[in-house]
């Protein structure tokens, strides 16, 4: 009786230790990839080559999600503002929400599901068919091999993905907006770039977007190294990968924009 | 895949990510590269500056001439202290007059500069000393209602 009143709780408390414990271990994991990347720097070949696999391979989802994402802010926007008579402010609001909020966050969430799933299911196979194994006998060191350039392109891409991702919304805004509805093109634009500001408004995205991509690749990494070696185990990091990147970005974002705006 | 063609890619893309830096900064934020030796300062002080906030543009005949750079409550005199950075290619005389404005009805408001007659010019950091508030529309609003109330007729204001 009183053992399965306790068992829910001794759950909840080795939950809770095991996060904590991964986290420690993901730090680690973080200094190791920090340690060895001067190694993996200097064939920066391996990493051009993940760039290719992690940013170039996820343009085309970038490209068009963030198109409508901007369709979508200027039929809304023009909606709400119309309203209120100032339809005319619709470059403003598009331009900013998509700076500030809606292109880091949503570029690192499709990044995190198109590319982060992907270094997971590879580096998690690579252990579950014991090829980092192979190569700690041959003296390669799977961390500098494997991980760091897959880490570094993931930090390279996430940035320029979501600078790609605000200007496709700002293209699906105008569009919309000057286009479709039919608002005036000049005011579109210079309303825009009265509202936006180089600094507070673009800078503080790309380091958003920055700090994004360091931390949905190394989730992406980190799960694919401490995967159990099998098949169901590969299958469950992934799913954690996305699971884990998705509230890290939200929670991450909310942090930042505290600190920021 | 080859590895040029993977190089040709990756190439493509981070072109693609600084063009489309380039194209916020420069279309979306409108970047002027502007350094510190082609403006000067000037300061003016007001009782009551509303809603004017710090790099709200600052206007000549509803051309833009400069920004505010800061905004300050002078601790002895108790006003507002605004600091102005005005393009070098402006100059003002010494009686130039400032006052806050607002853009439309519920526009953001802004410095209007108007020129005087005297001949010698502000120098860099220079007091405007002909200042005037801005106007507050609850203040506005309030005032209008007295001297309603005093007419005391009670019919609705809609004949204006």
């Amino acid at each position: 009786m009183l053992d399965t009143l306790l068992a829910p709780l001794r759950h909840l408390g080795h939950l809770s230790v095991n996060a904590v414990w991964r986290l420690g271990f993901a730090s680690r994991f973080l200094l190791a990839i920090l340690r060895f990347s001067g190694q993996s720097l200097a064939r920066f070949q391996l990493t051009i080559r993940e760039v290719y696999f992690a940013g170039v391979l996820s343009l085309i989802i970038i490209v068009v999600s963030g198109l409508f994402v901007g369709m979508v802010l200027g039929l809304q926007g023009y909606n709400t503002l119309s309203r209120f008579g100032s339809a005319d402010a619709l470059g403003a609001l598009v331009a900013l929400s998509l700076l500030r909020e809606l292109g880091p966050v949503l570029a690192a969430l499709l990044f995190a599901s198109r590319a982060g799933s992907a270094m997971t299911a590879e580096i998690g196979l690579m252990k579950a068919t014991e090829q980092l194994e192979a190569m700690n006998v041959m003296a390669v060191n799977p961390i500098a091999r494997v991980v760091a350039p897959r880490f570094w392109a993931g930090v390279i891409s996430m940035p320029v993905l979501a600078a790609i991702f605000n200007v496709m919304g700002i293209f699906g805004g105008y569009l919309v907006g000057v286009v479709m509805i039919g608002l005036d093109d000049g005011t579109f634009w210079s309303q825009m770039q009265n509202a936006v500001d180089l600094h507070s408004d673009v800078v503080n995205g790309l380091i958003k977007s920055l700090v994004f991509g360091v931390a949905v690749t190394l989730i992406a990494v980190f799960e694919g190294y401490d995967a159990t070696p099998t098949a169901a185990g590969v299958s469950g990091a992934t799913t954690r990968t996305v699971v884990t990147s998705a509230l890290v970005i939200l929670a991450l974002d909310f942090v930042l924009t505290a600190f920021m705006f | 895949m080859k590895r040029t063609t993977i190089d040709l890619w990756v190439g493509v893309f981070v072109a693609l990510g600084i063009a489309a830096v380039v194209f916020l900064s420069l279309k979306v934020a409108n970047l002027v590269p502007a350094s510190a030796e082609q403006t000067y300062p000037l300061v003016a002080e007001f009782d009551n500056i509303g809603g004017l906030k710090a790099k709200a543009p600052v206007k000549s005949a509803g051309v833009v001439v400069g920004r505010v750079a800061a905004i300050e409550l002078d601790a002895q005199s108790y006003r507002a202290k605004v600091t102005l950075q005005i393009d070098k290619q402006f100059q003002f005389s010494r009686d130039v007059s400032a006052e806050i404005l607002t853009s439309g009805l519920l526009g953001e408001q802004y410095i209007g500069l108007t020129q005087g007659g005297d001949p010698d010019n502000l120098a860099a950091g220079g007091r405007i000393t002909l200042t005037s508030s801005a106007v507050v529309l609850e203040q506005l609003i309030g005032k209008f209602m007295t001297s309603f109330a005093e007419k005391g007729d009670g019919k609705p204001a809609a004949a204006q």
